[in-house]
């Protein structure tokens, strides 16, 4: 762990440090437990392995599902409004343009794309992360209007009802798991941003040490 | 285990420093492995583990609350038109087809429990007479996810709580069928205008794997809890359960 002093500088804020760990976990239940609901009438030809999902049987992984929702709503609540209220998103995650996202992919892919500074999202992290969190609040929507598609109807009717919302859920569930996915792919990539996400401080970037 | 570490820790004093941190460090190492590996391999047992099964059961409580809560009397569930109806209209029960009971309308009583004044029971024909006769075509969300619409005819259920002298101001209404299964209700629920006692489904009287003669519809909620083949009804204080509740299902299962 690299100590508190001159020679590091704060990446990551307390509050965005816990709420990403709790949302970690009540991701990895909400995926798994919701497996297992999709299992018991699947949308499409195929059912996810029972060994990956969580509950054991219906009853059980509603039970994880409905409880764990909770936990997304809290931690998600407080990093939305901390994100929006305190201008961090504003300040982290744009602008974002087309034109720089492909730019610092295409520089990625020629093994350019400088990561000094840790405290600086390129192009392409900003893009995921706003989309990350795009896609969790479809999924949260979808997902009250499938837990109440009565009391909830009128949000219902903007992404076609109950069995409309089936397929929006599903969609936004594959979209989230496949940022999940990149996002540890990338971290395996540069691993030194792991420690920060606990620690929360990172070296000095070269840049800065020269200037 | 701990007692041994600790004793060991106490036998190394003697030795230089940096060979006890090396050893602690091992042992913290082999510690956080096993734990590791403790945690992947019987992921099961530790989600089957008691206290966790207390605090989903109790979130499961406190979901019913919460839905108790979000539960507006006055929202109706959508209607459909009769084109919209789903044909053939699945089949749903915990025992296979070849199970459902055969109930004879001759014989067949309704009777009445708890807080009702007047526990007289209830025959067929006298059922059939009851006024005013409604139709609602509605959709039936299972628990496992499908949906179905169908349409249902009988009499509103708080016209019929009223006429029995029910206590409204109960908090649960009990059900006993004739297949054995059993549920309950919350009353707000059972006093909604969609909630109806229904002997008919798509205009023929309510065929047998659909409830004869007699089932709970309420478009407000999960399908598993729309009781068919009612033989009792009973209204109470005590939280009476269900036959899916008992297992794990949340109780209050509204939509």
């Amino acid at each position: 762990m690299t100590p508190a002093g001159a020679d590091t500088v704060r990446v990551h804020l307390l509050v965005v440090r816990s709420t990403h760990w709790i949302n970690v976990l009540a991701i990895f239940i909400m995926a798994a437990s919701g497996w297992r609901i999709y299992n018991a009438s699947p949308l499409f030809g195929f059912g996810f392995p029972n060994d990956w999902t969580l509950g054991g049987w219906l009853a059980g992984a509603l039970q994880w599902h409905f409880a764990a929702m909770w936990l997304l709503a809290a931690s998600g609540l407080v990093y939305v409004t901390y994100g929006i209220a305190s201008g961090y998103f504003r300040r982290k995650l744009l602008p974002i343009t087309p034109a720089a996202v492909w730019r610092d992919v295409a520089a990625a892919f020629r093994g350019k794309l400088a990561h000094d500074d840790l405290r600086v999202y390129n192009a392409p992290q900003r893009a995921a992360y706003l989309s990350a969190i795009l896609i969790a609040i479809v999924l949260v929507l979808s997902g009250l209007v499938l837990w109440k598609p009565v009391q909830f109807y009128p949000l219902g009717l903007l992404i076609g009802d109950y069995e409309g919302a089936r397929y929006v859920h599903f969609f936004a569930m594959a979209a989230l798991v496949l940022f999940v996915i990149v996002h540890v792919v990338m971290v395996l990539l540069v691993p030194r941003t792991f420690p920060t996400m606990f620690t929360g401080r990172a070296r000095v970037p070269a840049a800065a040490r020269r200037g | 285990m701990k007692k041994r570490l600790s004793g060991m820790g106490e036998s190394l004093r003697g030795h230089s420093r940096p060979q006890i941190e090396r050893i602690e460090r091992r042992l913290f190492l082999r510690r956080g492995l096993s734990l590791g590996a403790l945690a992947l391999l019987s992921g099961c047992s530790v989600t089957d583990a008691e206290s966790v099964q207390k605090v989903l059961w109790a979130m499961s409580r406190w979901n019913d609350r919460v839905q108790g809560w979000i539960f507006d009397p006055s929202r109706l569930a959508p209607e459909f038109p009769e084109s919209a109806i789903t044909m053939p209209f699945p089949f749903n029960a915990f025992y296979s087809m070849n199970k459902v009971p055969a109930v004879d309308a001759a014989g067949y009583k309704l009777e009445l429990g708890g807080l009702v004044r007047e526990k007289r029971p209830w025959t067929l024909p006298g059922l059939y007479a009851l006024q005013p006769q409604v139709s609602q075509v509605t959709r039936h969300i299972c628990v496992e996810g499908w949906s179905a619409i169908g349409k249902w005819s009988g009499v509103r259920f708080s016209d019929f709580l009223k006429r029995v002298g029910a206590d409204l101001t109960a908090k649960y209404v009990g059900f006993k069928c004739a297949d054995k299964y059993h549920t309950s209700i919350d009353m707000p629920t059972a006093l909604h205008p969609q909630t109806l006692l229904t002997f008919r489904f798509a205009d023929q009287i309510l065929p047998a794997p659909f409830g004869f003669p007699m089932k709970l519809r309420m478009p407000t909620k999960l399908g598993f809890k729309n009781p068919k083949h009612i033989v009792a009804i009973f209204v109470t204080n005590e939280y009476p359960g269900g036959y899916w509740e008992d297992q794990g299902y949340n109780w209050f299962s509204g939509s």
